[in-house]
């Protein structure tokens, strides 16, 4: 089901596809390692360091603050209808980053490096089959089902 | 230990080469190289390509570069690390002959780009980044250096036109090199007032795809000497690879692959960023020079806008960089590049550079960069 994260999918099969699920009722979800406890985002089915393939969800708060961004005005081949688009990193407040775009409820003219954002789930509307991502927006902004950004 | 030495450089036009197919550039580069060394083909005991294919119709590029270079039976393989891929063939080259296998190898890199649109390219380059988490938001290769280029302007107080002083440069440069795409210089105005790609990098930020081909044959010491006087010693290799993912990278201001890479290098060689005389480094993009200048260590963390806009990189410079244009000027065939680099230093330590020549440089460095550091391979460069 991985095939549901983004609009355009590069990678339709992992060990971790139930994210895509979890994404699409609202949680955003990292991996903890049961051999290790080592917690990752994004998630990963295997742990480098003490070789584990056995790992259990993790419920991320969402809650971060922006490291970088890029507003991207040449876009890439299936995306030339989104652009102009503003892309963040954000660092999140358990571990990891998160990359995604800058929803409706920051103007764009308000992003900055180091202001805090919510990593909030989203569903393309527009489109007929199921497509999920994410998008960065201003804290304590909540995920409703059927939202758009 | 034997050294390895450089005994034969060749390079062909960079550019939109709709007149030539993948082997016929390789051949240019490589016919240049071997009457450069002054060698007979048959002294040349196996080839290495540096390619990276996936831009190209052809698959398994190298037997069909040997066939047209007139190398079989002899042996060739291709080695891929993206835009390093031509270093990483040196690199293995000079492997082959240090381990004893081979006495005299080849080392073609070679590139065909033009073939793709604008858009294709975007979307292969931006998947360079990591697809599972990232080109699913439309991440572009620009996208990428240009979140790097925020990131060091909002730590270090990096400005625009410092950027636009390193494109400024090797424009400059690359107008009085021929074998260079665009051989027009330009102003920091000029560049400011370019088109955005990815903010805050504008088209005059970014090198262009091109195609193209560069070659050098490496030898073992005992041939080279027999072959030339003035032979150039690949003193020191060093590599290096750092997270695919930009969200599994501690820092984003400068390249952890580069600067670990230049110290192997440097320790191999037994020299410092001090000794450099000239150097050669991946500006892909503009930023991605001012954190080579910092990785490197050519000057500190976080003064490598001021090291441009000083025109501290030029000649007369404390460590002139890229004055073949670079990849900005030159146009960059990602498989070539990192030959191309190697050329330009070996033609630099022989004084062969004409007004864009560095006066009795003795130590040249390559920095030849993978994707968004992913890889990262420093080559030192020294003649007696």
């Amino acid at each position: 089901m991985f095939e549901w994260f983004g609009k355009v999918s590069f990678c339709p099969s992992t060990k971790v596809d139930a994210f895509a699920q979890h994404l699409k009722d609202g949680r955003i979800m990292g991996s903890r390692c049961k051999g290790c406890g080592r917690i990752s985002y994004p998630p990963v089915a295997d742990c480098p360091k003490c070789l584990s393939g056995d790992f259990e969800w993790m419920e991320m708060s969402g809650r971060g603050t922006v490291m970088t961004l890029t507003k991207i005005s040449a876009a890439p081949a299936g995306f030339e209808d989104e652009a102009p688009f503003v892309i963040g990193v954000a660092d999140l407040e358990e571990t990891g980053r998160c990359l995604a775009w800058f929803g409706k409820t920051i103007p764009e003219e308000e992003i900055r490096i180091g202001m805090p954002v919510q990593v909030v789930p989203r569903i393309f509307e527009d489109i007929p089959e199921i497509k999920v991502y994410y998008t960065l927006e201003k804290p304590g902004t909540t995920w409703t089902k059927g939202s758009s950004a | 230990m034997r050294r390895v030495g450089v005994v034969g450089v060749g390079h062909g036009k960079f550019g939109n080469r709709s007149d030539a197919s993948v082997q016929e550039l390789a051949f240019e580069a490589y016919r240049a190289a071997v009457k450069d060394a002054k060698i007979s083909p048959e002294e040349i005991d196996a080839s290495v390509i540096g390619s990276v294919p996936e831009y190209m119709k052809q698959r398994s590029l190298s037997g069909v570069v040997q066939e047209y270079l007139g190398l079989n039976p002899r042996p060739v393989w291709l080695t891929e690390v993206a835009c390093a891929s031509g270093s990483a063939a040196i690199r293995t080259a000079w492997m082959a002959i240090r381990s004893g296998l081979h006495d005299v190898v080849a080392v073609v890199g070679c590139q065909k780009m033009t073939d793709l649109s604008t858009p294709e390219i975007l979307a292969l380059m931006g998947r360079v980044g990591e697809v599972q988490w990232e080109s699913v938001f439309g991440t572009t290769f620009p996208g990428y250096y240009a979140m790097f280029a925020q990131r060091h302007m909002h730590e270090f107080g990096t400005t625009r036109e410092q950027l636009a002083a390193v494109a400024v440069k090797n424009h400059y440069y690359g107008a009085r090199n021929p074998n260079a795409l665009f051989r027009k210089e330009i102003t920091v105005a000029k560049a400011l007032a370019s088109e955005p790609v990815a903010s805050p990098l504008l088209v005059y930020d970014c090198c262009a795809n091109a195609d193209g081909a560069a070659c050098v044959i490496l030898a073992t010491e005992e041939k080279a000497k027999k072959m030339r006087s003035d032979v150039v010693w690949l003193d020191g290799v060093g590599a290096a690879t750092a997270s695919m993912s930009v969200l599994r990278r501690p820092e984003l201001t400068g390249l952890p692959s580069a600067s670990e890479a230049a110290r192997q290098a440097y320790a191999m060689a037994g020299t410092t960023a001090k000794d450099v005389d000239v150097a050669e480094v991946h500006d892909c993009f503009t930023i991605a020079e001012v954190m080579a200048y910092e990785d490197l260590g050519f000057c500190g963390k976080g003064e490598g806008g001021r090291f441009a806009a000083d025109r501290q990189s030029w000649i007369g410079g404390s460590t002139p960089v890229n004055l073949d244009g670079g990849l900005k000027s030159k146009g960059h065939p990602i498989g070539a590049t990192g030959v191309s680099m190697a050329y330009e230093i070996v033609r630099q330590l022989r004084g062969e550079c004409g007004e864009r020549q560095v006066p009795n440089a003795a130590v040249g460095l390559t920095h030849n960069v993978g994707g968004i550091g992913q890889y990262c391979f420093v080559h030192l460069f020294r003649r007696d």
